[in-house]
């Protein structure tokens, strides 16, 4: 009794779970009787089941659940209001079921209030009596005097006199040729799935682990038996172990979609108890993971649903004012990044409003005023997360119950996970949840360092670089900075041992072995191996609570010939390489756009370098093209200039600084900035470091060729005006684009707050062939071109006090002069929501803040737009 | 050795550095023979590497590094006890397994006060042998490593 109990109930929760996703399709879709059979065959043999295990409450509640799905059968259309009365029924079904399962007995108490109601329903929407004669018997039945009150669930004779024609209607209904083809799926169904307990499968899981190990041993001894006659059956046994192993460990992967499952009911509920219309997107169902992880993730990802329904969505009218369609939008994805599954859940609502968290963070004593002026908004927006905070002023019955954001927290730092926030006002806020693969199944490539063997995620390797001297991505060393040459681009790399303190000893050379090209967000950077094997498949298992600190790793795994190796954390190796990147690496928590704004707009990579004096010096690393030491003896003098021979043509050198001496033997540190097909060299007198840090110009520079003095790494840095020495190389580098047959140069009016970027930006424009305003704000914009002047193209920042880049746009389009301008806005956020809304807006294009390559190329679209029309 | 007027308990013994230790026999899984363990770089002093058990990953302790004996031959043992602790597996090395003893507590004494700190800090008392003196170790004190000063 009690296995068949057990089976019973499982079976039965499983089959109100599909009850009602299936309802609420059901709901939207009335005029589909697959989806009504197939819900009534369900709630029928749940019904016939109860009957038969001696259950009367369940039994009753799905009598009359069941009675009122017959009417929809029957062609009645589908009430909301009964389909809320319904999913209520199984509500309770469960509640009934979950102490039945606890206490092997039906829980105390009646169901009247349901069957009362459903009942009424039932009778209410029949089509062929009035409502009123519902109760009567109509026919020849005897009238019938009950001897005692009839329990919850019994039906008088009456009712079942009823139910007998009722069922008789239904017979034929049965054979109906629909019906067959629901008889076949379901046939189908029972086929492709058993029921197998976790036990099972890990006991499955230990053995086949075990058979591995032999294989091995197996087939080491066929090894130093050179022509064995067991060498073919071998053979297959190892390749047939493999398949078993892969078989078994993917048996404990499940789709995410089946924690989903709840949530289009949830949805629903919501949207009639909240009076919104919402749809609810999914995407990546499919995504698997550790059904261990998956079970851990459910809750949350439900509070953050109701979350985002509750307060991130408007109500209609709130949204028909702003503009947006009247029905919300949810979108839950689910994908692999890296070694991660990223889980996020994105609404279109109103977003976060910064300015309540601030003052609810005041008020809780989270931080001060001082401390909260200094912060951006999406640091003020990290602070739901924090214990005990909640924006909502009302409690409401969704989601306001005191228990916040903080709770999805703590759950998902319980699984290892990470959260991040991110808000657009009016457009949006999508929660990114990150859960490491821990226990997931990941393709990983196997590689060695320092004599030991690593996994690598695959799905943060870009590609592998093989390195030797001659080849044409080489690494260069200069002092301590490794950097490799990719295709004209520098990018950071360490060697794996180093990283790990496993390098044998003596100095480390870089002329042998292979660069994994490794991207984490946006950064990419190296890690050189010894060696590289192959790609395999690893079940990622939980490093021991004695070794999870080790942040280079995120777990290790058994090897198909049962060894055990670590798994490098590409995070942990970005962090070690970035240092100051870490906390925005921690923080953003994935979503790429997310990690990208961040740190674009956070950070900036620097390289470090001294010239002339002990200040340390810097200039963006994306402007610099190429580093190179170079032998002294190649500088030449020629009209008074240095130059060197370099890929062919003359190259001219300039001294940073008059105090810099030009060396005369040994080794001469360049920077070399290239346009085109024309590089110049500054000379420096050593590069120190590459540096990802935020870039802030504290006091604004004096002396030439210096844009300001920023605190880099703790020391005060001067940021380098590249700008400056461009024109000291070749005099005509900002004018040589003027001989081209352009009648006009075409006048580009760069719209920037920040000083840097103008002086950053404006040679670069103009060494493509453009004159040049600068401004620093939305209303010089507007004010230089009502001055008349000529402006063929706008670029401008997004984010700018006062006037910021969108209604800078929507104040030029209101302008008939300049109503047609192409303007092309640049910022650190390139997210698809802010595109969006840059295009809804009236830019012509979006590109990002470094991209210079990109720039050129969408002013060249622009201006040839601009020509054409 | 039959306790009158206390409980028996049944200790694994072992010896690791010249030390004999006892373990109680209801923490004790298995005893196996460490094969091809993985080094862990970064990793505390005391773990001794990671291997492959039947399918589950095990953390091996150096016992003489975690006891604070003579270091030379840290890492070398030919044997492991295995122990589990919140659902993970550790295996302790050791020179040699000894036989399972039944002692009562009319033989156990506390640690005296001036036993070397880092043997009394995983040390549950000392029971009176005939000939020796058994330390009596307390498992969840020993994988108790402080990894947060490591991690800094």
């Amino acid at each position: 009794m009690d296995d068949l109990l057990r089976e019973f109930v499982t079976e039965t929760n499983e089959s109100l779970d599909v009850v009602d996703v299936e309802l609420v399709r059901f709901e939207q879709d009335p005029a589909n009787a697959t989806i009504i059979n197939n819900v009534f065959r369900l709630v029928h043999t749940i019904k016939g089941t109860c009957g038969f295990l001696g259950l009367p409450r369940l039994e009753a509640l799905a009598h009359a659940a069941e009675a009122l799905m017959g009417r929809f059968r029957d062609g009645v259309p589908a009430t909301s209001e009964a389909v809320t009365l319904i999913l209520a029924t199984i509500d309770r079904i469960k509640r009934i079921l979950e102490s039945l399962e606890q206490e092997q007995r039906e829980p105390d108490g009646g169901d009247d209030d349901l069957i009362a109601g459903l009942t009424r329903m039932a009778a209410g929407l029949d089509p062929k009596q009035p409502a009123q004669a519902a109760d009567q018997t109509v026919g020849t039945l005897v009238h019938q005097v009950l001897e005692r009150p009839l329990l919850p669930g019994e039906d008088s004779l009456d009712d079942l006199e009823r139910a007998f024609r009722a069922t008789a209607v239904e017979a034929p209904q049965r054979r109906a040729p629909l019906a067959g083809s629901v008889k076949d799926d379901e046939q189908k169904q029972a086929n492709q799935s058993i029921r197998v307990s976790v036990e099972t499968l890990e006991r499955l899981m230990t053995m086949v682990s075990e058979l591995v190990l032999t294989r091995n041993q197996l087939l080491e001894i066929g090894r130093r038996h050179d022509d064995s006659e067991f060498k073919t059956p071998l053979q297959r046994l190892s390749n047939v172990t493999a398949e078993l192993q892969e078989g078994v460990m993917k048996t404990r992967m499940q789709p995410i979609g089946n924690a989903w499952q709840k949530l289009p009911r949830i949805v629903r509920d919501l949207s009639n108890e909240l009076g919104k219309q919402i749809e609810l997107e999914m995407q990546g169902a499919e995504t698997e993971l550790d059904r261990q992880v998956l079970d851990l993730i459910k809750d949350p990802l439900t509070h953050m649903l109701r979350n985002s329904a509750d307060h991130g969505l408007e109500t209609p009218a709130e949204r028909r004012a702003a503009g947006k369609p009247e029905r919300g939008h949810i979108r839950l994805s689910a994908w692999h990044e890296g070694g991660f599954i990223i889980i996020q859940v994105a609404d279109d609502g109103r977003g976060l409003d910064t300015e309540r968290i601030k003052a609810k963070a005041l008020a809780q004593g989270l931080a001060g005023e001082a401390e909260l002026d200094k912060l951006g908004e999406s640091q003020i927006h990290k602070f739901i997360f924090a214990p005990g905070f909640s924006t909502a002023t009302e409690v409401t019955s969704i989601s306001g119950r005191g228990v916040g954001m903080d709770v999805v927290r703590t759950n998902i730092d319980q699984i290892g996970g990470t959260i991040d926030v991110r808000s657009v006002p009016g457009v949006g806020v999508s929660f990114t949840v990150k859960i490491p693969l821990t226990l997931a199944i990941v393709s990983a490539l196997i590689v060695e360092a320092g004599g030991n063997r690593f996994a690598i995620p695959q799905l943060a390797v870009v590609e592998l670089v093989r390195a030797h001297g001659g080849s044409e991505h080489r690494i260069e060393r200069i002092r301590d900075t490794a950097v490799l040459r990719l295709r004209d681009k520098l990018l950071p790399v360490a060697r794996l041992s180093h990283l790990l303190g496993i390098a044998p000893a003596g100095p480390a050379g870089f002329d042998s072995g292979f660069i994994v090209v490794t991207q984490v967000g946006t950064q990419t950077f190296g890690i050189v191996v010894d060696a590289v094997f192959h790609t395999e498949e690893i079940v990622v298992k939980p490093m021991s609570s004695m070794l999870r600190h080790i942040a280079m790793f995120c777990g290790n795994t058994i090897l198909g010939d049962g060894s055990v190796i670590m798994i490098v954390d590409p995070n942990g190796i970005a962090q070690a390489l970035g240092s100051t990147a870490t906390t925005h690496l921690q923080g953003a928590a994935a979503a790429a756009d997310t990690a990208r704004a961040e740190r674009a707009e956070e950070a900036t990579s620097l390289l470090l370098f001294r010239a002339g004096s002990n200040q340390p010096k810097a200039v963006p690393l994306s402007l610099v093209t190429r580093l190179e030491e170079i032998d002294a003896h190649k500088i030449e003098l020629s009209n008074g200039r240095h130059m060197i021979q370099y890929r062919g043509q003359l190259m001219p050198l300039v001294a940073m600084d008059e105090r810099v001496r030009v060396r005369s033997e040994g080794a001469q540190p360049l920077l070399v900035f290239s346009d085109g097909v024309r590089s110049m060299a500054l000379i420096v007198d050593e590069i120190v470091d590459i540096v990802e840090d935020r870039l802030d110009i504290e006091i604004a520079g004096g002396a030439e060729g210096v844009l300001g003095s920023a605190i880099i790494k703790g020391q005060a840095t001067e940021i380098v005006d590249v700008g400056h020495f461009l024109p000291l190389a070749f005099e005509d580098w900002f004018r040589r684009k003027e001989r081209p047959a352009v009648v006009r140069r075409r006048a580009i009016l760069l719209v920037d707050d920040s000083p840097f970027f103008r002086n950053m930006l404006a040679p670069v424009l103009q060494a493509a062939g453009f004159d040049v305003t600068a401004v620093g704000s939305g209303a010089e914009a507007l004010a230089h071109i009502d001055d008349g002047r000529p402006v063929d193209i706008v670029i401008t920042d997004i984010e700018m006090p006062e006037m910021d880049g969108f209604a800078l746009t929507q104040a030029l389009r209101r302008h008939p002069r300049s109503a047609e301008l192409p303007v092309i806005a640049l910022s650190s956020i390139v997210s698809a929501e802010a595109i969006a809304r840059g295009r809804e807006v009236g830019f012509h294009d979006y590109v990002a803040k470094f991209d210079r390559q990109g720039l050129i190329a969408a002013l060249k679209e622009q201006g040839e737009f601009g020509q054409a029309a | 050795m039959n306790g009158d007027n206390g409980t028996i308990r049944e200790y694994v013994t072992a010896e690791i550095g010249g030390e004999l230790i006892g373990l109680p026999i209801l923490r004790v899984q298995d005893v196996f023979i460490p094969e091809a363990p993985t080094q862990v770089p970064l990793a505390p002093p005391e773990i001794a590497g990671v291997l492959n058990l039947r399918g589950r990953i095990v953390t091996l302790i150096d016992m003489r590094r975690r006891l604070g004996l003579a270091t030379e031959e840290a890492g070398k043992a030919p044997l492991a006890i295995g122990v589990e602790t919140r659902g993970e597996s550790y295996g302790l090395l050791i020179d040699a397994i000894g036989e399972v003893l039944r002692l009562g507590d009319e033989t156990r004494e506390p640690n005296p006060v001036n036993l070397d700190p880092r043997l009394a800090r995983v040390s549950a008392g000392i029971h009176r042998l005939n000939d020796r003196l058994l330390m009596v170790i307390d498992v969840e004190r020993v994988l108790d490593i402080d990894v947060r000063s490591m991690a800094a």
